[in-house]
């Protein structure tokens, strides 16, 4: 099986989908001729045609109106925002448009549109090249909302997504498209080597909706997603206490059998995420996980999150949830 | 049955040239004496030959000429020249920063110096200039210390927006200059609120305003020019049409070959010009100034220019676009015909500019030392992270408090 890091198999999803339907078509600003700013479309236009991935003019607003309107008479449109930090002039689009659609048309109209973009921190972007916005989209019904770790997850939940007929937000991590991230800016690892680069040319799919087992312990449950997942793997193996990971992969909807699984295992919890932490997707965790496993609760559920701040430029480090606060997270919740 | 569907009836737009093509672009049938000047209080419809024409005063010879010929001084000219070539020099100062890790990032001007320099200098002090990263020359024009840009572009302890944004994302108030926003397009609409905010307070302040080629294809782009022309608003709306964004040609921002024309159906005079013709730039600009000074309205201008170098640090548009298709732009080099004009009047020579380069080069390196001094980004000193937690809200309400209790236990331990 080849060794793919994530900008590859981002890249083997669409080849593999643009192949397998010829209603799949992929556009966006510099996705066509370039490949795409992060390379992730990078050869596709050859292959595949240009009426088939194309540039867009720079209008987040017309790239997602358009795919909702080539969405709705048939094709299955997978369009990328550059940065998630520029999806806000399709906001009204996304959220008004394409999550309702159906059930505002009483089902006679859908929109099977992927909405892929690279997210999240830790590359030195500033405000605008680091925000992790999913809470922005979980909160809208009719969107279904994923966001991947790795290069095998990544092709496996793509494929999922651009096969679904509802509309699906697709966060890419940015700073684990060429390495994983173990919270440590001087270390810088690729996907060599890595189980989770091992990646199929052909087509497969994860399920959208369910979890993955990135680790599996006994004391506490650690949920994350994105770049986050690899920074509680390091923040594990440093706590020394035994965990099971929770890679959550999809958030809306997201899988409660393998959340309610593990809590009832260890009684504990901590949930991590990059974005700011009032209103974060980890609210929402901590809200269920107290509804459904209360009584299977040891201590009280722990948020480790960026702060409630715009996301800084030189000083990024201390923005981050790093392993040091994941893992003394993870130790308080031993504490009783 | 990957790409034999070619009969697919779907339009897709190209570049004029792609890697490997040879560069050819047609001669500008455009001279200096093609235009007249118009009425202050022309209608938009009265513009179109403007709009659809091109506004240059440098001719193919350099010499200047037609009655947009602003009659600048020698002494004026001289300093737009050294504007430019501060900046040129500048920036490549700074892209060797950003190649040796003292820099995250950067963006240069190359080709475009013209632009913000000559407008800036067509404005008069008070007026509020709204920009993209592209036009960081008119600081210069303003009159900011070239340390305080550097120690902004590191985002070093003396950074004035204290490390908080991505290099270029310049911040200058006491020029005027109102910091700069990576999502592009915002700042167009946005500078009509500030012009009708000067026009309520009865004030003879104008804005100018800078869009891309490419960012006009925001919804931004088309809000500006409706309230600007609604309201009358006294802004200076530029769409500065340099070919390329990123790896997106203009062709893909508009269905015609001209952004100027796409102002008359708003209401709103709408003119293009030679963006690389320092004297044209310096003319059109003065006389938007005038009019929305008079209480006439806005303008709408295409500079029409080249990017001449890449979008950014992160970017090689040797992928994309002809390694040398810069050199085969009929427009030539803003710096260097400026100069060649000089030159031709008597007003300047080789050498004079060799030794103005070279005390350029001197001024830049000296900031450069004195800038670092202060931290650079390979090796601090940073800011202080306590800067990610002010100026969140005017004060920071309880829950920033605490976090920013919970930060420095980590940080400081």
């Amino acid at each position: 099986m080849p060794n793919m890091n994530m900008v590859e198999s981002v890249n083997s999803a669409l080849d593999t989908m643009l192949s397998n339907d010829e209603d799949v078509i992929i556009f966006g600003e510099d996705v066509g001729y370039f490949g795409g700013v992060f390379r992730t479309s990078d050869g596709l236009q050859e292959k595949f045609g240009k009426h088939r991935v194309f540039d867009s003019p720079l209008s987040e607003g017309g790239i997602a109106a358009t795919a909702f309107g080539m969405g709705i008479n048939g094709l299955r449109p997978v369009v990328e925002i550059q940065f998630a930090d520029y999806i806000f002039p399709a906001y009204d689009q996304i959220v008004n448009e394409m999550a309702k659609v159906r059930h505002r048309s009483g089902g006679e109209f859908w929109c099977p549109v992927t909405i892929r973009t690279p997210a999240g921190g830790g590359i030195r972007g500033g405000h605008h090249h680091s925000q992790s916005p999913e809470a922005q989209f979980t909160h809208t019904p009719g969107l279904k909302v994923v966001y991947c770790s790795t290069p095998y997850n990544a092709k496996g939940l793509l494929i999922s997504a651009i096969e679904d007929n509802d509309p699906v937000i697709f966060f890419e991590p940015k700073r684990c498209y060429r390495g994983p991230f173990y919270g440590d800016p001087h270390n810088v690892p690729t996907w060599g080597g890595h189980p989770e680069a091992e990646v199929p040319e052909s087509h497969y799919s994860i399920p959208l909706g369910q979890a993955r087992l990135a680790l599996e312990g006994n004391d506490c449950t650690v949920i994350a997603w994105g770049a986050m997942v690899h920074v509680c793997e390091q923040a594990i193996k440093d706590s020394g206490i035994s965990c099971d990971l929770i890679d959550l992969q999809t958030l809306v909807p997201w899988d409660k059998e393998a959340i309610e699984e593990s809590i009832s295992k260890t009684g504990r919890c901590v949930i991590v995420h990059e974005a700011p932490k009032t209103s974060g997707f980890g609210a929402e965790m901590v809200a269920s996980i107290q509804e459904r496993c209360f009584w299977s609760l040891e201590s009280p559920i722990e948020r480790v999150t960026g702060w409630d701040t715009p996301f800084p430029h030189t000083t990024e480090w201390d923005y981050m949830p790093g392993p040091d606060r994941i893992a003394a997270a993870i130790a308080k919740t031993q504490e009783n | 049955m990957a790409g034999d569907s070619s009969d697919i009836p779907l339009h897709i737009p190209d570049a004029p040239h792609r890697p490997g093509d040879e560069s050819e672009f047609t001669d500008w049938p455009w001279k200096p004496e093609d235009l007249g000047m118009l009425e202050m209080d022309c209608s938009a419809e009265e513009s179109s030959e403007h709009a659809t024409g091109l506004v240059r005063v440098l001719g193919d010879d350099n010499s200047a000429s037609g009655k947009w010929n602003p009659n600048l001084s020698p002494e004026d000219l001289k300093m737009g020249l050294e504007y430019m070539l501060r900046l040129r020099i500048f920036d490549d100062r700074m892209m060797k920063m950003q190649r040796t890790g003292k820099l995250s990032f950067y963006m240069r001007s190359f080709g475009e110096e013209a632009v913000a320099i000559a407008q800036t200098m067509a404005l008069e002090t008070q007026d509020w200039l709204f920009p993209t990263y592209r036009q960081p020359g008119a600081q210069f024009v303003r009159g900011r210390d070239m340390v305080s840009m550097i120690c902004h572009c590191i985002g070093n302890e003396e950074d004035n927006v204290k490390g908080r944004q991505m290099p270029v994302h310049y911040t200058y108030k006491e020029g005027r200059f109102i910091s700069v926003s990576s999502p592009v397009g915002t700042q167009f609409s946005q500078a009509v609120g500030v012009a009708l905010a000067s026009r309520y307070k009865d004030l003879d302040e104008v804005t100018i305003t800078w869009i891309g080629d490419g960012a006009s294809a925001e919804g931004d782009y088309h809000y500006a020019l409706n309230f600007a022309a609604i309201f009358k608003a006294p802004v200076i709306l530029n769409v500065v049409n340099n070919q390329w964004a990123i790896s997106t040609h203009s062709n893909f921002a508009s269905g015609l070959q001209n952004f100027a024309i796409r102002g008359i159906p708003y209401g709103i005079p709408s003119i293009r010009v030679d963006g690389n013709d320092f004297l044209a730039l310096f003319s059109v600009t003065r006389w938007a100034r005038e009019r929305a000074s008079m209480g006439l309205g806005p303008t709408h201008i295409e500079v029409l220019t080249y990017r001449a170098g890449a979008h950014s640090s992160s970017d090689d548009p040797s992928r994309y676009r002809p390694h040398d298709e810069n050199e085969y732009w009929p427009g030539g080099d803003p710096i260097d015909r400026l100069k060649d004009h000089l030159i031709s009047i008597g007003e300047w020579t080789e050498k004079d500019h060799d030794e103005l380069s070279e005390k350029l080069d001197s001024e830049v390196m000296g900031a450069y030392k004195e800038a670092v001094k202060f931290g650079d980004l390979a090796n601090g000193p940073y800011p202080s992270s306590d800067a990610i937690f002010t100026e969140v809200y005017e004060t920071p309400p309880w829950h920033l408090m605490e976090q920013w209790e919970e930060m420095k236990k980590w940080r400081d331990e």
